[in-house]
């Protein structure tokens, strides 16, 4: 019996080295005879063989398919000569936040906690930011939440003139905004989709409740 | 060892797991995109037969703010917009104000920035309107 338990806990220290639950289900399913503890493990995640078409979240991007080294990410060239002395993203995004959407890691965040510190400007360290706080509330048709444009958040990377007054004339109700520009890459598109987090997140922008009848109590976000 | 006739069979099947596990994990797909806001330039590299230049805003955008860049250097919200050749940027502009061996490597290290896989057309890498609109040359 002695003897057994090792072996036993194979499957679990090869999951542990390898920290590839998908691999390991689908392999767990195909080998469930060979060993008894693996099968607990195959529920966990979804098998994902390349070519199965019913394979759930099929065109999303799996996690252990995020952040890959610049050999591995599909646009550097993986024999140029100094492809593999670039910097992994994982190893520098480890200490920041992270959010659900973009590159994962959460910006404001990271810049707000001081877990990165860019430079205001280019060679003094010491520059600060002129920080605005002022929201701006843009009433939306339909049903979704108002947004509040945040100047706090956008004025501690971003100066004045990036987007004021190509972008955004700075007048009230000078702007036509829609989604449909947004996701064609112009007004807030310029940025958000690109670098700055993406459409997917729409409660993060459309965060104010409606007054009315939709609204249950009247809106206390600013 | 008697008393478990059916040990070896036991490890055999393990051993093979294990095999079948790392090979599995060894074979990541590869033809999978880049960091989420990567770009591509590649205005005039492929012509001169350079690999594309590739610049990695998340590595930028940890050691400078936006402004840095956008406002005091000029670059355009653009990909490919800046019209960036090697001649303006060892003259000080763009790259050039950093990438200059005081502030950041300068420009000898050519493979580091022209690192992308030839013919990788100019874009924002897994931007929503790439996703969208533009299929990235054909290849995903």
């Amino acid at each position: 019996m002695i003897r057994r338990i090792p072996t036993l806990l194979l499957p679990f220290f090869a999951a542990a080295l390898l920290g590839s639950t998908p691999a390991i289900a689908q392999d767990a399913k195909t080998k469930a005879a060979a060993a008894a503890p693996a099968p607990a493990a195959a529920p966990a995640a979804a098998p994902a063989p390349a070519g199965d078409v019913n394979r759930f979240n099929r065109l999303l991007k799996p996690a252990n398919q995020r952040n890959l080294p610049p050999t591995q990410d599909g646009i550097h060239d993986p024999t140029g000569e100094g492809t593999s002395a670039l910097m992994p993203p994982l190893s520098a995004f480890e200490s920041l936040p992270r959010s659900n959407a973009g590159n994962r890691v959460n910006w404001v965040k990271a810049l707000e906690d001081k877990a990165i510190n860019p430079r205001w400007d280019r060679l003094d360290p010491n520059a600060a930011p002129v920080v605005m706080d002022l929201n701006i509330v843009r009433e939306v048709k339909g049903s979704m939440p108002d947004v509040v444009y945040p100047h706090k958040q956008h004025t501690m990377w971003l100066d004045c003139s990036n987007c004021h007054p190509a972008i955004f004339i700075p007048q009230k109700g000078a702007n036509q905004i829609s989604m449909a520009a947004i996701l064609l890459g112009q007004k807030c598109g310029v940025c958000h989709g690109k670098v700055a987090f993406p459409v997917s997140e729409c409660r993060i922008c459309h965060s104010k409740k409606k007054d009315g009848p939709i609204a249950r109590s009247a809106s206390s976000q600013q | 060892m008697k008393q478990f006739p059916w040990a070896t069979s036991v490890r055999r099947g393990l051993a093979a797991l294990f095999f079948a596990v790392m090979a599995v994990a060894l074979w990541a797909p590869i033809d999978s995109r880049a960091e989420y806001g990567d770009v591509v330039i590649n205005n005039y590299a492929d012509a001169a037969g350079m690999r594309p230049a590739i610049f990695p805003h998340w590595f930028h955008r940890i050691r400078f703010r936006c402004k840095v860049c956008h406002a005091d250097l000029g670059f355009q919200f653009k990909a490919g917009g800046n019209e960036i050749t090697m001649l303006k940027i060892i003259d000080g502009q763009f790259c050039g104000a950093c990438h200059n061996g005081e502030i950041a490597w300068s420009v000898e290290n050519c493979d580091l920035c022209h690192s992308g896989k030839p013919n990788t057309p100019t874009q924002v890498h897994e931007s929503t309107i790439q996703k969208l609109a533009i299929p990235v040359g054909g290849k995903k």
